[in-house]
């Protein structure tokens, strides 16, 4: 696999360290009943996952990384702080 | 047919022509009691438990490819019990116990093989915790024996003992480990299970769960529709797909591991070694393979194959640990998708929706697990309550805190 790093460049996933689901979304209180789901529960979609990835071997930026589970196809990748999250439906 | 000497024999002198198939093909019935999503081994073994010891009848298993094209064809085979925790221990011992009588339980040589499963260790550290793991099997009736550098060096004698970095200090022993046949657990639970009535049906998906009032009352299938009474899913890798269609969500992310096997050497190593510096264990089939393995990819996939940085890493361990393995060529790499779930054990439970059962979580220790996870399962589809060795493998242990962390690493789908 092959990472559009949006500061390196395409670098090969070995310089990636990768954190699963950029989608979940971190309660704002603490008395918020979501916080199970946040920390544990995962849709662990088989297609197109918005993925965190942290550029380790390179630009040690946060990424997130648009991927299809089923194929290994990239997508794309920006910067972290720039990704929008899905809304909840 | 009862596989015997005398139906080898028999079959021999008609030049093997009569052999009949081991398990039928039947069409879907209308409506069945249980259904079983998956047939990989341990949705095998569990309908074989139900039909075998709860005297269960009407039974489907769905198997959307053919039996043994998942991951209980795609494993490193390596049977074990030694793990530390109360929650976990007695069931794998459970499981054990069930291997070593397995061949005799239901007539299929699935070539179990006790040739000793031995985790080095490189540090006092790792030897101070390997100490405390044997202990811990062996207050849970497990064998266990803490070796020293020079016993692991009468067994091993070409490993590098000389290491700068990662000297071997010594290793923890369990000799009633070993390997089994893969396949034949998928073929011999298949046709155990089949001969007690059970209905097979593969080229079956499942493509949606029917609930009613909160209960499941039957499922879609790409060979149509299906009634049931009690629906028990068991599909590994794909586990939070099909409980999806049940709308549930699971603790649970699907990762890529990889394994290897090298062409065919001579009598090499004769038990199943694990490195203890890095994530490396092997051992040598049959036929003479040596099979290998390490880590998971690190990214969520369901693709079935794994990218090259894992292999050169596998390998690369391998090599750290066994010099000599550098002249020896890898023939054949293959990827399974792993069910890795957040704390690195399993999950044997009831679900929120009535009548929907769950088996999940196994990361990628599923195999040596078959058994005891078929026959626990069963008894939690049967009687409605989880078996006394499984009633650690809660789903909501994660929201209750009683996570069962092996590791002690906390909430990250990379343990095992």
């Amino acid at each position: 696999m092959l990472i559009p790093c949006p500061h390196c460049g395409t670098r090969p996933a070995e310089e990636f360290t990768f954190l699963g689901d950029a989608n979940v979304q971190r309660p704002t209180s603490l008395e918020d009943p979501n916080w199970n789901s946040y920390v544990y529960e995962r849709d662990n979609p088989r297609g197109k996952i918005d993925e965190f990835a942290y550029h380790s071997g390179g630009c040690r930026a946060w990424l997130v990384v648009s991927r299809d589970t089923k194929t290994h196809e990239v997508f794309g990748a920006v910067i972290a702080k720039n990704f929008k999250r899905k809304q909840k439906s | 047919m009862k596989y015997s000497v005398f139906s080898l024999l028999k079959n021999s002198l008609s030049g093997h022509k009569n052999w009949t198939p081991a398990w039928r093909s039947p069409e879907p019935k209308k409506e069945y009691d249980i259904i079983i999503v998956g047939g990989g081994g341990h949705g095998l073994a569990t309908a074989y438990y139900l039909a075998k010891e709860h005297g269960l009848k009407n039974i489907a298993v769905l198997e959307k490819n053919y039996i043994g094209s998942g991951n209980v064809g795609r494993n490193t085979t390596i049977i074990r019990s030694n793990y530390m925790l109360l929650g976990n221990n007695p069931f794998y011992e459970l499981s054990m116990k069930l291997w070593e009588g397995l061949e005799q339980d239901f007539n299929f040589n699935a070539m179990v093989s006790q040739r000793g499963v031995l985790n080095l260790c490189h540090t006092d550290a790792q030897r101070d915790a390997f100490a405390r793991r044997g202990n811990a099997m062996r207050i849970d009736g497990v064998d266990a024996e803490l070796l020293d550098r020079e016993a692991v060096r009468e067994m091993y004698p070409f490993f590098d003992y000389e290491n700068a970095r990662f000297p071997i200090k010594g290793g923890l022993l369990q000799r009633r480990g070993g390997t089994v046949r893969h396949d034949a657990v998928a073929w011999g639970y298949a046709r155990g299970a089949d001969l007690r009535g059970v209905d097979i049906l593969q080229g079956c998906e499942l493509t949606d769960i029917q609930t009613e009032n909160g209960k499941v009352i039957g499922v879609q299938t790409s060979r149509g529709e299906i009634k049931c009474k009690k629906l028990a899913l068991c599909a590994a890798g794909h586990s939070s797909e099909v409980a999806s269609m049940a709308g549930l969500k699971l603790p649970i992310e699907s990762h890529v591991l990889q394994a290897f096997v090298s062409e065919g050497l001579k009598p090499y190593i004769d038990g199943v070694v694990t490195f203890g510096a890095g994530h490396f264990y092997v051992s040598q089939s049959d036929k003479g393979g040596l099979v290998f393995g390490g880590d998971i990819d690190g990214y969520n996939s369901y693709a079935q194959r794994g990218n090259l940085p894992m292999v050169e890493h596998v390998i690369e361990a391998g090599v750290a640990m066994i010099p000599s393995l550098a002249r020896v060529r890898a023939l054949r790499s293959w990827g399974g998708v792993m069910d890795m779930s957040m704390d690195g054990s399993p999950i044997i439970d009831k679900t929120s929706v009535h009548g929907l059962y769950l088996n999940a979580g196994w990361c990628y220790g599923g195999f040596k697990a078959t058994p005891a996870s078929g026959w626990c399962y069963a008894h939690l589809i049967a009687k409605d309550e989880p078996h006394k060795v499984a009633t650690a493998f809660r789903l909501d242990r994660f929201r209750r805190g009683y996570m069962l962390d092996e590791k002690g690493q906390g909430a990250t789908p990379n343990l095992h």
